[in-house]
């Protein structure tokens, strides 16, 4: 994997979210925990709600036009709603977020 | 001729390396040690109970003189080596030099110090060696001595814990959100705080240390926030570093510690190294089992024979004075990963596991931690738990047996069952009581108490009930909060007050929440909970917090967002005017609404544009109209007696009064108000939460109208004949409202549950309630009458508006 620095952990807060502007447009980067973060698409399958403005629980988030709620693991959409949105592999490491920049140019090329 | 061997540190790890090469092979070597320390190997591990005054130094003294003696060890304390002279094969300590065929560095570490100002002032010390000890055991016997204790970490923590054995005032200060964060998650932290603080220590979250003060010595301590905190001693433990100093003046190769190949061998073969200065194969060590291992290795390299050194998953099983904590694995980090929680509020035990597939990776313990070394046991094993999973948290006791439904498992508890821990209430006397006559849940609370204080029984005292009296007894639908916990909201409302739960992590652990920390739905409500009954303890949480009251702005369905500037009372001035107009010209502003509440809506901002357009706003005097909270919204109001010919009172005068006392106060739900100059009822108050019908005699006030998806006339809650009376009444009425209803009541909701002739008695009727109700409420403004917008636009919070990377640009470049 090539992984990319896009910034400190701590500009996310816990329980939060932040964008990142992507080829493959906006990731959402969710911190979960302390040391944890997941990286989604940013755009709710249901009517494009924006996924980093939603509450971040457990680790799920919930939209916050009509309150989805995802897995920020599988990117299911958990409950009775159908659908799914795109997740990212992400790590930390002294205290830097990861990206996995090829998953964001694959999707692009492909 | 026998070689020699030189030992730089004799610290933990070579005392163990030593006693393995000796026992091996005594003669194979000459040794001498170095030891900066003024004295041999003792079990640093053991200076804490040293400090609290249970132990004496001479009994954690691993190798005392007799054993140098007689294994032929020469020795060096007090002797510090300033260089390695690798080309010559010689070491210089400060009383002369010594040859070496084999060299091995055992540094340790050295204590992390944060570079503020004062560090360097007598008092300061870090917590490392008996030197450090003695230190503040000296400090400790002064009358009315105060420490002040730097990380809450397991060495700070430790520190203070033994510095309050001594009798010292210990305020504990951490820069994360809870104590340990590294090996305990927020519930355990929680936990942990709470006994801390039972024994008297302060703690302080989130405090983060500007300066230490003094002039000769220390004296106090001021945090980022401008807290000052009084001192004669500053303990430091925040941290270590390996200690490579020497190493790497060397020339050996340094990362972070002295790098080790697997037979701990640095870049030179003629030289080792072990502890907490070596790095191996990228990683750092920091508790002694791992150097054990790496001890061995050490002397079978050294006896040239081969071996390798493994790094194992450690247990932390943390001996903070007194709490019962155990941490293993890796319970925080990396995706895939599936929670166990369990809670007994009534023992103070809390139980987390972490599985990843079918394997756990992680296991946090705090109150029983019994079970802790199966747990780790398993995650060492990668043991599949598929099988047990369903009884796993319970631990190796419950496993075998058959997963039981809940009913069949309460039908088959013995008569001497506990089922109300904090009453200590047994199966055998509910099943008494409701033989003897007690066939409803309220009736069991008040003959047998079952259930009466932390309510988390209520479940299974219905249970007892169902299976005692089978079909007569219908289990009541649940009510609660949301998936996450069985309680209702009034439960959880009446919970906070009563047994004083100040913090969200306190919430979930007493109230035996069933995940790790809420969902959207009870969240919002906890948080709203937590505000408004400890407004001075608690910190609100923008992450609790619907995106419209985190963002100050209501979202749009495109992801745009409006924002609405109050106006007191539904007044402007043209400057006011002007700048709104300004400010939608410069950010694009597509719509301007004139709301239904007597202001100006301006719709489609860019959210990266918030903090700028708020800030023009701003500078034109105005604040935020809150158009988006569970809060005080709007004050509507007529012309009144100044303009119109038919008005009695200043409406507008006292719906801007009533604005400017009540706004940004947030509440269960939002809360919208109106003052009308008469009844003809211009400003619409018969249909408001809170209306004002000014009439020539002074003030019909009325409550718990609706004109929304319910639409109702307000009720007369009283008459006043003055215009202060009026406010204090209003003001009453808000915090009983804020105090007692229900997330997301509106008062017409809430007063119809709570009858309105109570809330006369509040506010009315009973004076002295009245006036303590607007005592609290004018506290509580204390803290939150702000304008957000003022503070999120300031250029620490405006960047968190736009996106943290922007990698098009990034590749673009
Ligand atoms: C802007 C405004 C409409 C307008 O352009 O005039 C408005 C706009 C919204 N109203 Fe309203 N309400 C507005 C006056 C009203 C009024 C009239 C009034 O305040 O006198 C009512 C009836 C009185 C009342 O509050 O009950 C009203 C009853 C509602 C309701 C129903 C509440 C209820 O308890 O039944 C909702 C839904 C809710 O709050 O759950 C709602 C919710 C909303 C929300 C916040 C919907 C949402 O959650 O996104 C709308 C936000 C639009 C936006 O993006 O800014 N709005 N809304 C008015 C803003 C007033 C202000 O200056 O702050
Ligand atoms: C208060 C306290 C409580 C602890 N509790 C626990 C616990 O419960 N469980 C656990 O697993 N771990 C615990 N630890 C950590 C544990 O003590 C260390 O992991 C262990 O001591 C490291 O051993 P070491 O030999 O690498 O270094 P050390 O024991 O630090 O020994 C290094 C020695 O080298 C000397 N030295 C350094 N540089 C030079 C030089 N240039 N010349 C000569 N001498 C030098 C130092 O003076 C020191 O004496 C605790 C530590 C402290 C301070
Ligand atoms: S409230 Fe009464 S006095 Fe005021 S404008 Fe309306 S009708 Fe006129
Ligand atoms: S847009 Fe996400 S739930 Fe509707």
């Amino acid at each position: 994997m090539n992984w990319l620095d896009i910034g400190s952990i701590e500009d996310i807060p816990v329980r939060g979210a932040r964008i990142v502007k992507t080829a493959v447009g906006c990731v959402a980067v969710f911190r979960t925990d302390e040391q944890e973060v997941f990286a989604t698409s940013d755009r709710c399958p249901h009517k494009d709600g924006p996924l980093s403005e939603g509450i971040v629980h457990g680790k799920s988030v919930t939209c916050p036009l009509h309150n989805w709620v995802f897995s920020l693991e599988t990117g299911e959409a958990q409950g009775a709603d159908e659908g799914s949105i795109a997740t990212f592999a992400t790590k930390v490491e002294n205290g830097r977020i990861m990206l996995d920049a090829d998953a964001l140019q694959a999707r692009n090329a492909a | 001729m026998v070689k020699k061997l030189v030992v730089i540190g004799a610290g933990m790890a070579s005392g163990r390396a030593l006693e393995h090469l000796i026992e091996a092979n005594k003669d194979a070597y000459e040794i001498t040690l170095f030891n900066g320390e003024p004295r041999g190997n003792y079990n640093r591990i053991m200076l804490s109970p040293v400090l609290s005054g249970e132990k004496a130094f001479e009994e954690i003294v691993t190798h005392d003189a007799q054993w140098y003696e007689d294994n032929g060890v020469i020795c060096r304390f007090g002797e510090y080596i300033k260089e390695i002279d690798r080309e010559r094969k010689v070491v210089v300590g400060s009383n002369g030099e010594v040859a070496y065929d084999k060299l091995l560095v055992a540094t340790g570490s050295s204590p992390f110090i944060i570079p503020v100002p004062g560090k360097d002032l007598p008092g300061v010390i870090a917590y490392r060696d008996l030197e450090d000890t003695n230190a503040m055991i000296d400090a400790s016997a002064r009358e009315g001595a105060k420490a002040v204790v730097i990380g809450g970490g397991l060495l700070g923590l430790e520190a203070a814990a033994g510095l309050k054995a001594r009798g010292m005032d210990v305020t504990v200060l951490h820069l994360m959100g809870h104590l340990m964060e590294r090996q305990l998650d927020e519930a355990a932290g929680y936990l942990l705080r709470r006994a801390l603080e039972d024994k008297g220590i302060e703690i302080k979250c989130q405090a983060s240390t500007a300066e230490i003060l003094g002039t000769d010595k220390v004296e106090g301590v001021r945090l980022q926030d401008d807290t000052v905190l009084d001192a004669d001693l500053v303990v430091m433990a925040v941290g270590i570093r390996p200690e490579t100093r020497v190493a790497s003046a060397a020339g050996l190769d340094c990362e972070r510690g002295i790098k080790v190949s697997d037979n701990m061998c640095t870049s030179d073969p003629d030289v080792l190294a072990v502890g907490e200065c070596v790095e191996h194969r990228g990683q750092l060590f920091g508790l002694v089992a791992p150097l054990y291992d790496q001890a061995k290795v050490v002397a079978k390299t050294l006896l040239e024979e081969d071996a390798t050194f493994e790094p194992k998953e450690v247990a932390t099983k943390l001996k903070v004075t007194g709490c019962d904590l155990f941490s293993a694995g890796d319970f925080a980090e990396g995706p895939g990963r599936e929670d166990i929680v369990f809670r007994d509020p009534a023992r103070g035990v809390y139980k987390r596991l972490v599985l990843e597939g079918n394997v756990i990776v992680g296991a946090v313990m705090y109150g029983d931690t019994a079970d802790g070394n199966w747990f780790f046991g398993l995650i060492k094993d990668k043991t599949d738990i598929s099988e047990m999973r369903e009884t796993l948290i319970f631990g190796p006791a419950y496993q075998g047996g058959e997963s039981a439904d809940p009913m069949a498992a309460v039908a088959a508890l013995p008569l001497d069952a506990e089922i109300c821990g904090c009453n200590g209430v047994c199966k055998g006397q509910i099943v008494d009581a409701i033989n003897a006559g007690a066939t409803d849940l309220d009736a069991v609370k008040a003959t047998t108490k079952a259930s009466a204080s932390c309510g988390t029984c209520t479940g299974l005292v219905e249970q007892v009930l169902a299976t005692t009296l089978g079909d007569d007894f219908v289990m009541p639908e649940a009510k609660s909060v949301c998936g996450c916990t069985d309680l209702s909201h009034e439960d959880v409302r009446r919970l906070i007050k009563s047994k004083e739960l100040k913090s969200q992590a306190a919430v979930w652990q007493e109230l035996g929440w069933n995940t790790p920390n809420g969902c959207h739905v009870c969240r919002p409500a906890v948080n709203y909970y937590l505000l408004a009954d400890w407004p001075l303890e608690y910190q609100d949480d923008p992450q609790s917090r619907f995106v419209n009251e985190r963002r100050h702005a209501n979202i749009q369905k495109d992801g745009t967002y409006s924002v609405v500037p109050r106006m007191f009372g539904g007044m402007t001035t043209p400057d006011e005017l002007r700048a709104i107009a300004d400010a939608a010209d410069k950010y694009d502003v597509p719509t301007v609404h004139v709301t239904g509440g007597q202001r100006i809506d301006l719709l489609g901002v860019k959210g990266e544009d918030l903090p700028a357009i708020w800030a023009d706003l701003n500078a034109a005097g105005m604040v935020s109209g809150h158009a988006y909270a569970k809060g005080l919204r709007t004050v509507k109001t007529c012309v009144g007696k100044d303009h119109c010919r038919f008005g009695t009172q200043d409406s507008t005068g006292l719906g801007i009064k009533l604005e400017e006392k009540l706004w940004g106060s947030w509440s269960p739900h939002k809360v919208k108000l109106a003052v009308s100059g008469c009844p003809r009822n211009c400003a619409e108050a018969t249909c408001k939460d809170i209306g004002v019908i000014c009439v020539d005699s002074g003030y019909q006030i009325g409550v718990a109208g609706a004109a929304g998806m319910d639409v109702k006339e307000t009720e007369r809650l009283t008459d006043s004949t003055d215009e202060e009376e009026t406010i204090e009444i209003i003001t009453a009425f808000m915090q009983l409202y804020r105090e007692n209803a229900k997330y997301l009541d509106r008062p017409y909701k809430w007063v119809a549950k709570v009858g309105l002739d109570w809330v006369k008695e509040q506010v009315v009727e009973d004076i002295e309630n009245r006036k303590a109700l607007v005592a609290r409420f004018e506290l509580s403004q204390t803290i939150y009458q702000k304008d957000p917008w003022a503070e999120l636009a300031s250029p620490e919070n405006a960047p968190s508006f736009g996106p943290m990377a922007n990698l098009n640009l990034e590749a673009a470049e």
